[in-house]
């Protein structure tokens, strides 16, 4: 009876409900979008990161954390793989679900006739390691290593553009061995990789894990396990299961264990987002309670009417209140859709390339993707739809003090 | 003194006074809030540079045409002397110095890392950089120092090195030939930049060119002049100055921002984003405001009918409803610049603390708090969009008296 009251009411006067739900609209519209995009460039660097950093936990040796050298490798690596390939299964079917990987990684030195620089050298398992690192995913000139192809290496573009060479080269590594000699290999490069960010080209180079494993001249030891988890997933159970598995001379750590600085990031983009929202809500609630307050006094008379015909003050605050709350949820309804549209139809990214070394400065893509997430739609509508019935209540008591005699001397 | 349209105006506006007060306030809001916002951008931006240009480039630097595409040894400024003394005749400039920078792997009795070794002049470089501030162990290195070295913390600790311990250097020199040397690690620097920490030894220019049999020469000749905005136009004027010099190689003056492209994308990707996110903002706003005129001008159809059918014309209604808007519009952007840039003013002194990212930010040697920069520009953008974009919204109701027919009006409502 008081929805079907309220529901008529709100559209006896549809120009105004209009007007006031076209704020809604497209502040939730706003607040959907911003929300979307924010969360895209925010993903964006910490995939980035991660991709640098290969991996959402890591495993070491206990030590390796804090001297990420070869003599602080792990020597056994059974007790890993039979746990996670317990827990994790032994195929890696898409990047949906979780994957792990061992690694050999050390800092080195590669060099030809006219370069020589750092990068760090990763050995790695060639059937396993797609998906988990920028190896296997990133885009590439010609080939990634085949397996059992111990002489085969793939650098990145920017690296090869410095070394002047390019498939088909030859690039020499060199890097401390176990026993503290140097150690040097030449390999040919199979493929040149194009990654996201020039500082990943630069840095990674990758080589068959029994090939670096024979350069170091480290028998089956390796220095990490990697495992990677889908981008929705938070670490932190999976880590904590692994670490009550594992005996004590292991260090199992999450990328927010090894970036803190990003961690705080996160935590702090949180925050601004919901700043955000009471920003955008605030914009819009002063036409909103203006548009109501005008609406209150037009109705003067029928609520000076209703007074006199014994309603209480009370129910009428409720009235105006339940009218205003449908007119949110409609226009709330009507901006998600809408924002969920833009999102949908910018899905492609933003380009930004023209800004490309800057966005290599912060760490993101060329591309900004919307990466909407349903609790920041939500929030967003909680924020709206709570805050906007709180607003609304200061029309509504201006309302529910009208008095049958005040209604009548208004002319 | 005001024209009789302005005076029915402001009657207009005070008729109803608790919705031009709300109309006031949601400009005002959106003006201030941006009005700071964009202060907060520029003074983070400011840091930035500042911090950047301090530690790296300078404000200027003297290099061999083609230098920083891959850092070739042989690319050197062969008479530092002569470039200085051309430039010291130039009062705009405060300090120089001179590095040179080489690449070579660095060994301590247990570990080998591959590092970049810069030459720096003790002197020099205090006057210009901020570099002897961030030496967290030990000191930074004097002028009669020889084969001393500071070593990045990153670096120390992969290199298991502490103070007073020796470090053996291989590399090449500029001539192709070997350069070795042993340095003793007298001071620990963290600059809170992975790259810097994990891979640089600084030693001394003199120790530098006598190793990688320099002959004299450096790479860069920093230039400080203290003032960032100047720098562009300073820099053609020097590249001038410096090409009359006729060195081989060529020699070529460049600004910070050629330097580092990166920041200076960085800041720009930054404006272009917060740009989009300040425009939804004020594309809200300007609807709630929207929202207030369309309900004014329902709510008035009759007055203005009866305004009509007396004989007033479109064209004078519509003056003094424009009239009107610009009141109210001009009161809330005043109001908002007012109180916007006296908060903006308040914390530009006392700082804005960051919370946990400021104790990360002060680790690294960063202010722990961001400074807001009150400017002309940062003061005036915002404000002058709400205002613009607001007066547009404010057609609504005056495209609307223009279709309005007297009869038909005095029937509604």
């Amino acid at each position: 009876m008081l929805l079907t009251l309220a529901w008529r009411n709100i559209w006896r006067t549809p120009r105004r409900t209009l007007t006031i739900m076209t704020a809604v609209v497209i502040g939730l519209w706003a607040m959907v979008l911003a929300g979307a995009l924010m969360r895209g460039m925010m993903a964006s660097m910490l995939d980035n990161s991660l991709q640098a950093l290969v991996g959402h936990i890591q495993i070491h040796q206990r030590g390796f954390q804090d001297d990420p050298v070869v003599e602080n490798r792990m020597t056994d690596t059974s007790v890993v793989t039979d746990l996670l390939r317990h827990r994790l299964g032994d195929t890696c079917p898409g990047r949906q679900s979780p994957c792990w990987s061992l690694r050999v990684r050390v800092p080195a030195v590669a060099a030809n006739a006219r370069h020589s620089g750092g990068v760090s050298m990763v050995g790695v398992q060639v059937e396993r390691e797609a998906g988990l690192s920028v190896y296997g995913t990133a885009g590439i000139e010609g080939s990634w290593l085949e397996p059992g192809d111990d002489r085969g290496i793939v650098i990145g573009r920017a690296l090869a553009r410095a070394m002047g060479t390019r498939v088909g080269g030859k690039v020499v590594l060199m890097s401390q061995g176990a026993d503290h000699d140097m150690a040097s290999r030449a390999f040919r490069i199979r493929g040149v990789f194009h990654a996201e960010l020039e500082s990943t080209e630069k840095q990674f180079v990758f080589v068959s894990l029994a090939a670096s494993q024979a350069m170091l001249r480290i028998g089956s030891g390796v220095t990490e396990a990697a495992i990677g988890l889908p981008s929705d997933r938070d670490p932190g159970e999976l880590a904590s299961v692994v670490r009550a598995a594992l005996p004590g001379d292991y260090e199992v750590l999450t990328w927010r264990d090894m970036l803190p600085v990003l961690q705080g990031y996160v935590g702090m983009f949180d925050l601004f987002l919901y700043i955000w929202y009471v920003v955008i809500f605030l914009a819009m609630a002063f036409g909103i309670v203006n548009t109501l307050l005008m609406a209150v006094m037009e109705r003067i008379r029928e609520f000076g009417l209703l007074k006199a015909l014994g309603q209480s003050p009370g129910s009428i605050v409720g009235g105006i209140v339940l009218e205003s709350a449908m007119i949110l949820a409609l226009g709330a309804v009507l901006g998600t859709t809408l924002g969920v549209l833009s999102i949908w139809s910018l899905a492609d990214g933003i380009d930004m390339s023209v800004l490309a070394r800057g966005s290599e400065f912060l760490g993101m893509s060329r591309i900004i993707r919307p990466a909407p997430m349903l609790h920041d739609i939500v929030g967003a509508n909680a924020v709206v739809i709570v805050l906007g019935v709180l607003v609304c209540l200061y029309p509504a008591f201006k309302a529910g003090r009208i008095t049958p005699v005040k209604a009548l001397a208004h002319t | 003194m005001w024209s009789m349209d302005t005076r029915i105006a402001w009657r207009n506006i005070w008729r109803n006074p608790r919705r031009t007060a709300l109309t006031l306030l949601a400009i005002a809001f959106a003006a201030g809030l941006l009005v700071f916002m964009v202060s907060l951008q520029f003074g983070s931006y400011e840091a930035m540079i500042t911090s950047a240009v301090g530690l790296h480039t300078g404000d200027l630097q003297v290099r061999a045409d083609g230098y920083g595409e891959d850092y070739a040894m042989h690319l050197v400024v062969a008479d530092p002397e002569a470039v200085r003394t051309v430039l010291a005749r130039e009062p705009e400039i405060t300090g120089t110095t001179c590095r040179a920078r080489g690449f070579a792997l660095l060994a301590s009795p247990q570990r080998t890392y591959a590092g970049m070794v810069m030459g720096v002049d003790p002197d020099g470089e205090q006057a210009v950089s901020t570099l002897s501030r961030i030496v967290r162990r030990g000191r930074f290195l004097r002028p009669d120092d020889v084969n001393t070295a500071l070593i990045g913390e990153v670096l120390a600790r992969n290199l298991r090195v502490n103070l007073g311990d020796e470090v053996t250097l291989l590399g090449q020199g500029r001539d192709g030939s070997i350069a070795a040397t042993v340095l003793v690690v007298t001071g620990v620097f963290r600059s809170g930049q992975t790259e810097l920490d994990r891979s640089t030894v600084y030693i001394p220019l003199s120790h530098f060119q006598d190793v990688f049999a320099m002959r004299g020469a450096v790479h860069e000749v920093v230039l400080r002049t203290g003032r960032l905005q100047t720098s562009s136009e300073l820099g053609r004027r020097l590249d001038a100055l410096v090409a009359g010099l006729d060195m081989r190689p060529l020699l070529r003056v460049r600004t910070w921002f050629e330097l580092m492209p990166g920041l200076l994308e960085s800041i720009q990707m930054d404006l272009a984003s917060s740009a989009m996110f300040h425009l939804i903002l004020i594309a809200v706003v300007t609807f709630s405001i929207l929202n207030t005129f369309v309900m004014v001008v329902f709510e008035r159809t009759r007055e203005f009918g009866v305004l009509l059918a007396m004989g007033a014309t479109r064209g004078r209604l519509i003056r003094i409803l424009m009239r009107e808007s610009l009141l109210v519009t001009l009161g809330g952007v005043v109001l908002g610049l007012a109180v916007g840039s006296a908060v903006t003013w308040y914390t530009q002194s006392t700082g804005i603390p960051m919370g946990d990212a400021g104790r990360l930010m002060a680790e690294y040697g960063l202010p722990e708090r961001i400074y807001p920069r009150l400017g002309l520009l940062s003061a005036l953008l915002g404000p002058a969009v709400v205002f613009g974009l607001t007066m547009l919204a404010a057609l609504f109701p005056a495209l609307r008296v223009r279709r309005l027919r007297p009869v038909a009006a005095m029937r509604e409502g």
